[in-house]
Order: C-alpha cells, then sequence, then structure tokens
C-alpha cells in the first residue's frame, strides 16, 4: 500500500485535484465559483498527462550530443507535452464563451447567483 | 475528383464555409444563407459519393501530411461512419433550407453567427465521424462543443443561463474523455483507433484500462445526454431558438453516441457494458414518464430524446448483431422524427403564438400540412408500420430476444405505450377535442373562427420532405440495412 501510494503520490493529488474543481462546480451556487471549478478540472487533466510522460533519468527531448542517440529511455516522451497545448488552447476558449454567456446571463437577470437564476427563469 | 481526399474534404470544407459565411454577411444576410447552404449541399454530395466508394472498395483512408498511422492523423471514411456522415450532412441541408424563414422571425440580427455557428458546429460534428485518431477527435469534440454551446444561447432571454448550464457539464464531459484517454494512452502507447483495437486484448483485463474506458464512457454519456447525466438536456433544447434545436437534437446526440460505439467496438464490448444496458433501460421508462409530465412541447420533445438516447444506447449495449442494426436504423429514424417534431413545434410557435400543447386545438384546421407531417412523425415515434420507426424497434426487439433478456423486452413494449400516452395527447387536443355546452364556450367560438395560416413555403417544404423520407425508410428499411448497415457492422466486417 505504501509502495502503491509513494509511487504514484502525484496522480492521487491530481485526481484529488479533479474532485476539488467537481466539488467546485456541482455545490458552488456563483456561475463565477463554478467556472473556477472548471479550470481546475481541466488544469488537472493537463497536468495528469503531463505527469504520465515523466520517465526517471530522462531529459526534455531536444538532441543533447552527451547523450546521444544510442539510449532512447534517457530522453522523455515529448507526445504528451504537444497535445496539451493543444488542451491548453481548447481550455482557454472554453473560458472565454464562458465568460461570454456570463455577461449575457448578468445582462438579462442582472445577478450570478444560481438558486436566485433558477427562481427567475421560471 | 479522387475519392481518396473524400475524407479530409468533408471537414475541410464545413470549416472553410465557417469562415466564408461571415465574410459573405457583410454583402448581406441572404448571400451568408446562401453560402452556407451551398457548402453543406457540396458536403452532403461528398458523404454520398464516399459512402459509395466505400461500400464498393472498402474504407477510404486519407493520411494528413503524408504520415503513415499510427504516427500521423489518419481520417477514415468506413461505411459506419458514411452512413452517419449522409445522416448528418442531409440533416444539415433541411434544417438550412427552414433556417432562413425561421431566424428572419425569431432573431434577425443573429443571422449571420447563426449560420457561420452551423458550419463551425458541423465541422466538428463530421471530423469527430471521420477521424481515425482518439486525441483528433477530442480536438473536433471540443470545436462542435464550443459552437453548440453558443448556438444553443442564440434564442430568448432564458438561453444563455442554459446554455452556461450545458456548458459547464459539457466541458465536464469532455474532461472525462481526456481523462479516460491518458489512461488507455499510458497502458497501449498509441492514439490511433485501429492500432488501439490491436493493442487492447493484450492488456485485457487491466485495471487502468477498465479505469479509462469507464471514464471514456462517462464523458461520452454526458455529451449524449443519457439518463442520469442529462440534466442540462431538456432546457438547453427549449431555450434555444427552434431552428438551432432542430439542428442539434437530430444530430449533436446522435454523433456522441456514435462515440460511444466506436469506443465500445475499439475495446471489443468489454463486460461493464451490461450495467450499461440497465442505466439505458432505466432512462427509457424515466424519460418517457418525465416527458408525460410536461406541457410545453418543445419540452416535452426533448425528454422524448432522452428516452430515444436510451434506445440506442440498449441496441448498442445489448452486443448482437440485430440490436446494433436496430440501434443503427434508430438513430436514422430519430434524427428524421426528431426534425419534423421541432421544425413543426418551431413552425406552431410561429403561427399560433403558443407552445402549450392544450392549447394546439384547430391545429390540423389552421396548418393542415404541418399536422400532416407530424402525424406521421408522431406515428414513426410510437411505431406504427409502414414508417420508420415500427422497424428499428422490431429490430431491437428482436434483438432483445436474441441476447435472452426478456426484461429489456418488456421495456421496450412498455416504452412504447408510454410514448402512445404522450404523444396521443398532442393528437387528441389537437384533432379531436369535442364541443362543450353546445359550442358556445370562447375556445370554441376561436377554433370556429379560425382560418387556414401555413407556415412559410421555404420552412414547410423541408419538413414535408422528411415526413415522406420516413415512410421511405420503412418501405426500404430492407435495402438499407443489407446494403448500408450491414457492411458497417463490427461482427460482419471483421
Amino acid at each position: 500500500m505504501l509502495e502503491l501510494i509513494e509511487g504514484y503520490y502525484a496522480y492521487f493529488f491530481l485526481i484529488l485535484l479533479f474532485l476539488i474543481g467537481l466539488y467546485g462546480m456541482m455545490i458552488k451556487r456563483n456561475l463565477m465559483k463554478k467556472i473556477f471549478g472548471m479550470s481546475i478540472v481541466q488544469t488537472s487533466v493537463i497536468l495528469f498527462w503531463i505527469t504520465s510522460a515523466f520517465k526517471e533519468n530522462a531529459t526534455v527531448t531536444v538532441f543533447d550530443p552527451g547523450i546521444g542517440l544510442e539510449n532512447p529511455d534517457l530522453y522523455l516522451n515529448p507526445l504528451p507535452h504537444t497535445l496539451m497545448l493543444t488542451a491548453i488552447v481548447v481550455a482557454v476558449v472554453t473560458l472565454g464563451v464562458s465568460f461570454a454567456l456570463i455577461i449575457a446571463i448578468y445582462r438579462n437577470y442582472g445577478t450570478l447567483d444560481e438558486p436566485r437564476l433558477l427562481e427567475r427563469t421560471r | 475528383m479522387n475519392p481518396i481526399q473524400i475524407p479530409l474534404l468533408i471537414p475541410v470544407t464545413f470549416l472553410f464555409a465557417s469562415l466564408l459565411t461571415p465574410l459573405a454577411g457583410l454583402l448581406g444576410r441572404s448571400w451568408a444563407h446562401l453560402v452556407s447552404l451551398a457548402g453543406a449541399v457540396f458536403v452532403f454530395f461528398l458523404s454520398l459519393k464516399g459512402l459509395g466508394a466505400a461500400l464498393a472498395e472498402g474504407p477510404l483512408r486519407y493520411y494528413v501530411s503524408g504520415w503513415l498511422p499510427p504516427m500521423g492523423i489518419e481520417f477514415v471514411l468506413d461505411p459506419l461512419a458514411g452512413f452517419l456522415e449522409v445522416i448528418i450532412t442531409g440533416m444539415t441541408v433541411l434544417v438550412l433550407i427552414y433556417a432562413r424563414k425561421s431566424v428572419e422571425i425569431e432573431n434577425p440580427d443573429k443571422a449571420v453567427p447563426f449560420y457561420t455557428l452551423t458550419m463551425l458546429l458541423m465541422t466538428g460534428l463530421s471530423g469527430m465521424v471521420i477521424t481515425g485518431d482518439l486525441f483528433n477527435l477530442y480536438v473536433f469534440l471540443e470545436i462542435s462543443a464550443l459552437a453548440g454551446y453558443a448556438l444553443l444561447a442564440i434564442g430568448g432571454k432564458r438561453a444563455p443561463f442554459s446554455a452556461f448550464r450545458y456548458l459547464t457539464l459539457g466541458t465536464l464531459g469532455a474532461g472525462f474523455y481526456l481523462m479516460g484517454l491518458v489512461f488507455l494512452f499510458m497502458t497501449t502507447g498509441t492514439l490511433n483507433m485501429a492500432d488501439m483495437s490491436r493493442m487492447l486484448p493484450l492488456v485485457n483485463g487491466s485495471f487502468t484500462v477498465t479505469t479509462g474506458l469507464i471514464l471514456i464512457i462517462l464523458g461520452a454519456g454526458l455529451k449524449m445526454g443519457l439518463f442520469p447525466l442529462h440534466t442540462w438536456l431538456p432546457d438547453a433544447y427549449t431555450n434555444a431558438s427552434s431552428a438551432a434545436t432542430s439542428l442539434i437534437a437530430p444530430v449533436g446526440t446522435k454523433v456522441a453516441a456514435y462515440i460511444m460505439i466506436r469506443m465500445l467496438i475499439i475495446s471489443g464490448f468489454p463486460p461493464l457494458i451490461e450495467l450499461l444496458t440497465w442505466v439505458a433501460a432505466a432512462g427509457i421508462i424515466a424519460a418517457s414518464i418525465l416527458a408525460i409530465a410536461q406541457s410545453d412541447i418543445k419540452r416535452m420533445l426533448a425528454y422524448s430524446s432522452v428516452a430515444n438516447i436510451g434506445y440506442i444506447a440498449l441496441g448498442i449495449t445489448l452486443a448482437n448483431p440485430l440490436a446494433f442494426i436496430g440501434a443503427m436504423l434508430h438513430i436514422l429514424n430519430h434524427a428524421l422524427m426528431k426534425a419534423v417534431l421541432f421544425f413543426a413545434a418551431g413552425g406552431i410557435f410561429i403561427k399560433m403564438g403558443t407552445r402549450d400543447i392544450f392549447q394546439l386545438r384547430g391545429l390540423p384546421k389552421k396548418m393542415p400540412f404541418t399536422a400532416g407531417a407530424m402525424l406521421i412523425a408522431v406515428f414513426s415515434m410510437v411505431g406504427i408500420p409502414p414508417t420508420g420507426g415500427f422497424f428499428s424497434k422490431i429490430y431491437l426487439i428482436f434483438g432483445a430476444i436474441e441476447a435472452g433478456t426478456w426484461f429489456f423486452v418488456a421495456v421496450i413494449l412498455i416504452s412504447t405505450l408510454l410514448n402512445f400516452v404522450y404523444f396521443f395527447r398532442v393528437i387528441q387536443t389537437s384533432f379531436f377535442k369535442p364541443y362543450e355546452n353546445g359550442g358556445t364556450t370562447d375556445d370554441d367560438v376561436k377554433y370556429e373562427s379560425m382560418e387556414m395560416d401555413e407556415m412559410s413555403p421555404g420552412m414547410l417544404v423541408p419538413t414535408l420532405i422528411i415526413s415522406v423520407v420516413i415512410i421511405l425508410v420503412g418501405l426500404f428499411n430492407g435495402a438499407i440495412v443489407d446494403k448500408v448497415i450491414t457492411p458497417g457492422h463490427p461482427w460482419f466486417s471483421g
């Protein structure tokens, strides 16, 4: 059990982060805080991918004459990093759309409190 | 044209149309409409041609910038993807014809953004269907989702709030998908679908893979509005403009269902789908009962969508050939029926000024053609031959019998009765409401003075076309199953 925690503690922390974000999205009443939660969820997923690329005693994927090309184990897997660049762009765009929606909601109803909004949209 | 380029051209044409539409919008709204319609018609013929080529010569594969899989991204148009592609692009063409008048009446100042977002939505959806790479699928998923949030936010005063709730849950669904994908990627080291389906049997039953699959199915379930995760759907559909709803309701959730089909095919139908069958069955019954409780026609149709997604999920997860055929046929049928019903609901709201199903009295007198088209769609929804809905339900029932699960046979039959209840309330009020007090009440006087006031031809023609197609699908369902669905079937094509 201790070995499991020691070997994978980063993943456990990231799952905890995911759950914190989920809590924010589900429980918080203010729409702005829901967006914070959403951001935390996306960030935890991105970090999860990056962590999955980690290798002990390996370096960044740039050719180093001192290490050479004989042993590819000495370089990290660059694929997750490049994929997550796309995911970060997606996260930013989602934030943009959600802020635009929040502005429209505030203009229509003058509040960002969810229970009050549910009352007024009835 | 070389058919090998078709898989790439389908999403790229939509993308270019989404760039050209706002430019054309500078000249005027009708130009924007024309450009987007031309793009959609072009892609529709491309997908027909692609489906024909895929059926004749096997899957069409396009390798982006010449990188061969599993390293590069590939676009694959196999019969299954071609079938979906023809459905969604065909629906887009008809919805765009309908949208011209409908948007003009409901949100005239939002017309150009509407057409632009429609093109962007279709870029994402057609890309999701056609891609052969799991991360590429995520990117297309987000393109379609972001366009969808904005599209559903065009509408009445309430629309932005319901679109926001969809946004939070939709982003969560995409987050689940990406989280699940990292588990699969850590285990297999590949993102190519074909490569993944070869790798997964080697690590069968691994805890990591199971966790990943559960997360991905959860994400797809959120996107398709599968029963306990459907809470965003009724509000979003009810409050959006009728053109946006009639585009997203038939097309959007179907593509999410297609992701679930793809993932289950890739993972070789793991045993955990038995649980999903029960969830789908619970969803069919619960959503049908909730639909009975609604009095707003759009809201009722939204709950009926949730129930029908349940049928599709049930057919997929029963995991035998007959049920699979039923699910695929139901994807086609449900897209057609829901389009007609939402078209009709939009037209009724414009002409009769109400969405309350208990005030639809005199509908056949005022709008005879709309009422006729709606009647056909309702028959198909309930499952009366020779409409298409009957045949997809009969395949689902045969599939459940073949799986030996009599409980699910009962679920389908009971839900048919529930369908009957909630749809025939509409028929009964609009067609057969009797006179009270010898025809002297206000309601009766209003009914007597009603004159024919049909919705405009631009909105009526697509409605009638689809209702004719519903009957044609019913009559020629044997040909569709033999020629198109069976070759796309994972058990037959290997």
